[in-house]
């Protein structure tokens, strides 16, 4: 290749000389020797340059790619350790109490939360849950600030893990996924309000384990509620937030879950508690929670079932019938597309089942959201209560916005 | 009545004495909770019929890189991918955050539709679930329509959404680059 390429330059420079023999001028055989020497000089030089460019082109590919690599590798380890989140959401509410004819009209920043996590290793890591409810906290305030999680999970394998810290409880369908964009309905359900109670959370232990397709089984061992007598031995006014919590009387809940299928899930809670008012009232006793839901979601069809009930020992609670308190509801939805999606509910609940005197409510709502994008997400409903005579019976509608990040 | 309250004292603080046993049981082996449930010599071997081709490499940049931003929301992770090409056929694995850790997914592609999906690698703590069969099903035949969204509705998985949320964004992903690739094969 040298050899033809050397010959064609060779015959291209001697065109010229040609043209000079017409002149009668041509170099002689020695100074063409010299000639060519010299242009194939300049030829092996040029190839020699060629070469090396040859060679640094390759270098700086190889270059490029080791770069690339370690810029891809950079940005995937870049995942921080650290994680924050958090969700929000504004209530206006515009309800009647059909009793006494008043009237609530309110603005109010429900909730305001952020999220703080952190993975110490691949097995081990933190998570956090701090509230502040109702914008302003403090003495005389409408508020107050509420952490809802602190705990350390550790992974025991790849099927088992604990926790231990201050964590959700188990239950229900909104006690642990409650963030706004994920459920239909301004205010949270009555149900699981007033019965379950949500949100509710207790220091401790718990275990989490996987097994089969799709079967999920959760075990904790907290601290308890503690109502009394005045409360009407209502759950939700047991919850003690673990703020100097008694801790008397522990209690033990468990629940396992199927979401086998995709769009289904299938769940069942217990809680055993050893003294609901943490042995402070003789009259009362131990207390069980059992629970049950279903959440569907086929294509745009969507239902939520759930059915929660509390049995309570002891001759307090059977004296104003809340021996027994329990509360379920039935909630269709229609996702018309992406964006928009309708709802109803009806709900009933009982905090005091056996009493003689009519003590259920009845809830019945109808709404759409409107998701802006899968974060944010703008609601509206109805509602129309039937409550017992003398309690509140609110109607009116309500609307929200709220987000999740 | 006394002796049932001892009893029921013993059982809650026999469970709490359990648990602190066996959140105090020695480390297992570090790395655990990075679940492989497929390796990508697997899925690739897979889905050739164990006659893989020459792994090839796209950069992302100009309107791939635009458009591959706006179906995920941000930009992807890496400047180039590597894919697998033979026949038609196209394969992509790629990375995408569910919660807080990435998900490595592997996607199968002919004739501009989804042939196959598969979790290969899950780190997540919860929403593991989008591994099952009954999920992944779901992508089977699926293509895109207005270069950013599948073309059917994926039911999702009660708690897993995120995770859910991540496969559904980066099989969008994985046909939008396998289409790009395609057309440049065309205009070759």
């Amino acid at each position: 290749m040298n050899r033809s390429l050397s010959l064609f330059l060779s015959v291209s420079l001697l065109s010229p000389t040609a043209n000079a023999v017409a002149a009668g001028d041509m170099p002689s055989r020695e100074e063409m020797w010299q000639i060519i020497q010299q242009q194939q000089k300049q030829i092996d030089a040029l190839m020699s340059q060629q070469k090396t460019s040859d060679a640094r082109i390759e270098e700086t590919v190889s270059l490029v790619e080791v770069t690339a690599d370690a810029v891809d590798q950079k940005q995937t380890a870049g995942v921080s350790k650290s994680h924050i989140g958090g969700y929000g959401e504004l209530h206006y509410n515009n309800l009647e109490d059909k009793t006494s004819g008043t009237k609530k009209n309110e603005i109010d920043f429900h909730r305001f939360v952020l999220f703080f996590g952190h993975e110490f290793n691949e097995k081990t890591r933190f998570f956090s849950e701090l509230e502040l409810e109702h914008s302003i906290a403090g003495d005389g305030k409408n508020g107050e600030i509420e952490l809802e999680q602190a705990y350390i999970e550790h992974d025991l394998s790849a099927s088992l893990s604990g926790k231990a810290g201050l964590f959700l409880l188990p239950v229900g369908i909104l006690n642990e996924t409650h963030e706004p964009n994920t459920f239909y309905g301004v205010e949270r359900n009555q149900v699981e309000k007033n019965i379950i109670p949500t949100t509710w959370w207790a220091g401790g232990l718990g275990l989490t384990g996987h097994f089969g397709n799709g079967w999920t089984w959760d075990a904790a061992a907290t601290s308890g509620l503690k109502t009394s007598e005045e409360d009407s031995y209502k759950p939700r006014n047991g919850r003690q937030k673990v703020s100097k919590a008694v801790a008397n009387n522990g209690a033990l809940t468990g629940r396992l879950k199927w979401t086998g299928l995709p769009g289904l899930e299938l769940a069942a809670s217990l809680q055993y508690l050893e003294d609901i008012t943490q042995g402070e009232d003789p009259l009362a006793g131990a207390a069980t929670l059992a629970e049950t839901h279903a959440v569907l979601e086929r294509g745009a069809f969507g239902l939520r079932a759930l059915y929660a009930q509390w049995n309570l020992d002891g001759e307090g609670p059977a004296s104003i019938g809340a021996d027994k308190q329990y509360g379920w509801y039935l909630e269709p939805s229609w996702r018309i597309n992406q964006a928009f999606g309708l709802f109803a509910r009806y709900e009933q609940w009982d905090n005091t089942v056996v009493a003689q005197a009519d003590s259920q409510y009845i809830q019945t709502s109808l709404g759409a959201n409107y998701w802006l994008n899968e974060h944010v997400v703008f609601k509206l409903d109805l509602q129309d209560q039937d409550a017992p005579e003398g309690a509140k019976e609110l109607d009116g509608f309500n609307l929200g916005v709220g987000y999740q990040f | 009545m006394y002796k049932s309250i001892k009893s029921r004292k013993f059982l809650s603080t026999g469970l709490v004495v359990f648990m602190l046993a066996v959140l105090a049981m020695p480390a297992w082996p570090s790395g655990i909770k990075k679940i492989v449930y497929m390796t990508n010599h697997e899925f690739l071997n897979q889905s050739f019929d164990d006659d893989v081709p020459e792994v090839k490499t796209i950069w992302l940049k100009g309107t791939l890189k635009s458009d591959v931003r706006k179906t995920l929301g941000h930009d992807y992770p890496a400047l180039r991918i590597r894919y697998w090409l033979k026949g038609g056929r196209s394969v992509w694995i790629l990375d995408e955050i569910g919660r807080d850790k990435p998900i490595t997914m592997g996607f199968a592609i002919e004739s501009s539709q989804l042939v196959s999906v598969r979790v290969l690698v899950f780190r997540e703590s919860r929403g593991d679930e989008i591994r099952l069969p009954s999920f992944t099903r779901q992508f089977d035949g699926s293509a895109l329509v207005n270069k950013h969204q599948l073309d059917r509705h994926i039911d999702g998985i009660s708690g897993a959404t995120l995770s859910v949320n991540a496969v559904r964004i980066l099989a969008a992903v994985a046909l939008q680059l396998a289409n790009h690739v395609m057309k440049l094969e065309i205009d070759k």
